[in-house]
């Protein structure tokens, strides 16, 4: 849990860049919000989003630090820089968020989603389906005869192109947790 | 030291020792052992409200007069329910606040028991922050940290959900330590940023001072601190609804209120400013008026807790997260190391400019015939209730502005009104609890008779606790604001906007064991209030004012600062286009 590196004492709202630019550009961002964990915390984040008519993209949430209460929230949502600011300040604001994180501006980082893809099919299909799954490093995670369980993970965009390319080879179901995301180096 | 008891003792015990002297409520089944131990002690006067909305406002009412948290013990289920709409209200105009609800046994949530009602999931988007207690040894460091909570940062209304069997069952109790709490927002502005806006004010030649209700909330060193400022800059100030009192309305830098019913030398000042100072106020819409118009030359200034207040609706050049008190103090202690600069010579041209403008005498108003208009009514209450040790709220209304605009404010905790949610039916139940907080003081509550109305049960309550509240009901038998805009937007088709089948107040008050006094000439009106003000007990003044009567300035919905509405203006058909009228 070291990596965590929470703040104690003051919170770390003076750290918000204040002085957004105005522009009318719709940027997509990622935040890591570390959040007490509460019950009630992660509807707070929520339904302040809904509340404010923010976009939510993907959420994912699960506790990371268990003797601290802590969990990290990871939100990737998008609207013009003075909405983002806004939704930082907001979030920021919730009495059990202990810290936000702009991953998009704050530097570097790799964000992560895992997919579980089903497909049915025989022959050719079949074999192509498990050709590709191999170039895309996804797993076999179940098998029949007439389908398979692929577990793959990567970059949004990487699950999305292998999602095209399984769709004509007989995709049925696809589960995925949405984005975790960290930044880059220590 | 630790101590063994009963959760709901512990409940009495936590208000105890965190200095509360009044509770507002209305018991019930889930919370009937609190009440209890209610019973058993002395240390708390509880107030029994005759309605749960009732409670939250006199405690909103008691918060604004003191300076204090505002404390309200409820039941689970309706009486949750009942509590939103006064939670609500303190959530906009950040009033601390205490509710404390029962709730069913922990073992029956979830099974649609009797008055249950998913309380904490209801007031989560509601409350600055809530809590549903499951344990009993939790119930001591969430009520301190509740107290806390409400309090620190920009204050707000806190919950705390009880179930009946954590009442009931025994726990550890420890008395509140000096902070522990996680909760610390920021206080002190950054240097940097308070630097930048001593050298703005240096060189600046149209300043104004834009101040909201973060002033009063931030304490009475702020208001201290905001008059040594503005008097030492000469700069105009002028104040949001919430904000009045901070700054003295006999104060010669006074420009009066702001915004949608604000002065007009008020709005012209906002708008031809080259340096917007805002001080705890929030850019509502009720002050900006149309945004891509509001104060287009003006750098503008931002001084307030919440982070998220800033760069909200527009756009802020110099950005100073911190609690007003701290950071005027280090503003002016910046603004005197460098040598006291102003850029007097262009300030005194603005001065000059702002006088043209008052000249307009935008509350002008004649008094004639035998009618009363209620500007005139107000403008008497003002006079001879100017001495007294007085305290006003309001219900919601054109009443609510013309007690903004003609009534004037020494001391801030002295005007306490619904800003932000516009709630009517808060002005009754809220004179109550001020007169709670100050059982000798002048507590008159401005209303109309249909928001009055709408917490009128409340006499009860008054009668009850033998409080004085004087009850001045600008009878003008419309709901005034209501009609108003239907005049300026919906083409005279007054729907549903007048108050019939009214109750004659006088017997009403009677019923209820209270004077009553009615006055519809405006030559008896001196007399009738100053029989009001002697009376040793609580009065309903009905005042029967003209009915047709619109509130002058106005910024039409949709318009700028620079194209308001004055009382001469009797063009008014067709003002608002089809933009502005989507707007509330």
């Amino acid at each position: 849990m070291a990596a965590l590196k929470i703040k104690k004492g003051a919170t770390s709202h003076s750290a918000y860049n204040l002085r957004p630019n105005f522009s009318d550009v719709i940027e997509k961002h990622t935040l890591a919000v570390l959040v007490e964990n509460e019950p009630g915390a992660l509807a707070r984040v929520i339904g302040l989003f809904s509340g404010r008519g923010y976009n939510i993209d993907s959420l994912t949430v699960a506790e990371v630090d268990h003797t601290g209460h802590l969990s990290r929230i990871t939100i990737v949502t998008s609207g013009t820089p003075q909405v983002i600011e806004q939704i930082k300040a907001q979030v920021g604001r919730i009495v059990p968020v202990h810290e936000v994180h702009d991953l998009t501006v704050e530097g570097a980082s790799v964000e992560r989603e895992l997919a579980m893809f089903k497909v049915v099919g025989k022959g050719e299909q079949r074999v192509e389906a498990l050709r590709l799954a191999d170039i895309f490093r996804a797993n076999v995670v179940d098998s029949t005869l007439e389908s398979f369980v692929f577990e793959i993970t990567g970059a949004p965009e990487k699950i999305d192109a292998f999602a095209d390319l399984m769709r004509p080879l007989g995709l049925v179901e696809v589960a995925r947790t949405g984005v975790a995301a960290l930044a880059r180096g220590a | 030291m630790k101590r063994q008891m009963t959760g709901a003792k512990m409940i009495v015990q936590a208000l105890i020792d965190q200095g509360v002297d009044t509770v507002f409520g209305y018991p019930g089944g889930a919370v009937l052992p609190i009440y209890d131990e209610v019973f058993q002690q002395n240390s708390i006067k509880h107030v029994l409200v005759r309605h749960e909305q009732g409670a939250v406002h006199a405690a909103e009412g008691y918060a604004r007069a003191t300076g204090k948290p505002g404390v309200v013990l409820v039941t689970s289920g309706p009486g949750a329910t009942n509590a939103v709409t006064g939670l609500t209200d303190a959530l906009l105009d950040s009033i601390p606040l205490v509710v404390l609800t029962g709730q069913v046994p922990t073992f029956m949530i979830g099974s649609d028991a009797f008055q249950e009602a998913d309380t904490v999931g209801i007031t989560r988007p509601c409350t600055k922050h809530n809590w549903l207690v499951k344990e009993t040894d939790n119930l001591g460091p969430v009520l301190h940290e509740a107290f806390h909570v409400a309090t620190h940062g920009r204050p707000g209304p806190v919950l705390i959900d009880i179930p009946k069997d954590v009442q009931f069952a025994t726990g550890q109790y420890e008395s509140p330590k000096p902070s522990t709490s996680r909760y610390q927002p920021q206080v002190k502005g950054d240097m940097t940023e308070i630097t930048e806006l001593v050298a703005a004010m240096e060189t600046a030649k149209r300043p104004i001072f834009y101040t909201g209700g973060g002033v009063i909330n931030s304490g009475p060193a702020a208001s201290q601190l905001l008059r040594e400022l503005v008097d030492a800059t000469g700069f105009p100030i002028t104040s949001t609804l919430m904000g009045l009192g901070a700054y003295p309305a006999s104060g010669e830098k006074w420009l009066g209120m702001l915004g949608m019913h604000g002065l007009y030398e008020a709005n012209m000042a906002m708008h031809d400013c080259d340096l917007m100072i805002n001080i705890g106020a929030r850019f509502d819409d009720r002050i900006t008026g149309v945004i891509d118009s509001f104060s287009p030359k003006s750098t503008k200034a931002h001084i307030d807790i919440d982070p998220s207040s800033i760069n909200k609706v527009i756009r802020i050049d110099i950005p100073i997260v911190g609690d007003v008190a701290h950071v005027l103090e280090d503003l002016l202690k910046v603004w005197k190391s460098r040598g006291r600069k102003t850029n007097s010579e262009a300030v005194a041209k603005w001065w000059k400019q702002i006088e043209e403008w008052r000249a307009k005498d935008c509350l002008k108003f004649t008094q004639s015939g035998k009618i009363i208009k209620p500007q005139y009514a107000l403008s008497r209450l003002e006079a001879l209730t100017k001495g007294h040790d007085r305290y006003i709220t309001t219900e919601v209304g054109q009443h609510q502005m013309w007690a903004a605009q003609y009534l004037g404010f020494e001391e801030p905790n002295r005007w306490m009104t619904s800003g932000g949610l516009g709630t009517m039916g808060y002005g009754f139940p809220a004179s109550i609890g001020v007169q709670m907080a100050h059982p000798e003081a002048l507590v008159i509550n401005v209303a109309g008779e249909a928001s009055w109305l709408m917490n009128m049960q409340e006499m009860g309550t008054a009668m009850q606790f033998g409080l004085p509240v004087k009850q001045f009901i600008l009878n003008n038998e419309r709901l005034g604001m209501v009609r108003q805009w239907q005049e300026l937007l919906h083409g005279e088709r007054y729907s549903q906007s007048w108050s019939e089948a009214l109750p004659d107040f006088v017997k009403l008050a009677e019923a209820f064991g209270a004077k009553g006094i009615i006055c519809s000439d405006p030559d008896d009106l001196d007399d009738a209030i100053m029989e009001m003000i002697n009376y040793d007990g609580p009065v309903i003044f009905d005042c029967l004012v003209e009915k047709h009567e619109n509130c002058f300035p106005m910024i039409p919905s949709g318009k700028a600062h620079n194209e308001m509405l004055l009382p001469g203006d009797h063009e008014t058909q067709g003002v608002i286009d089809s933009k502005g009228s989507v707007l509330v």
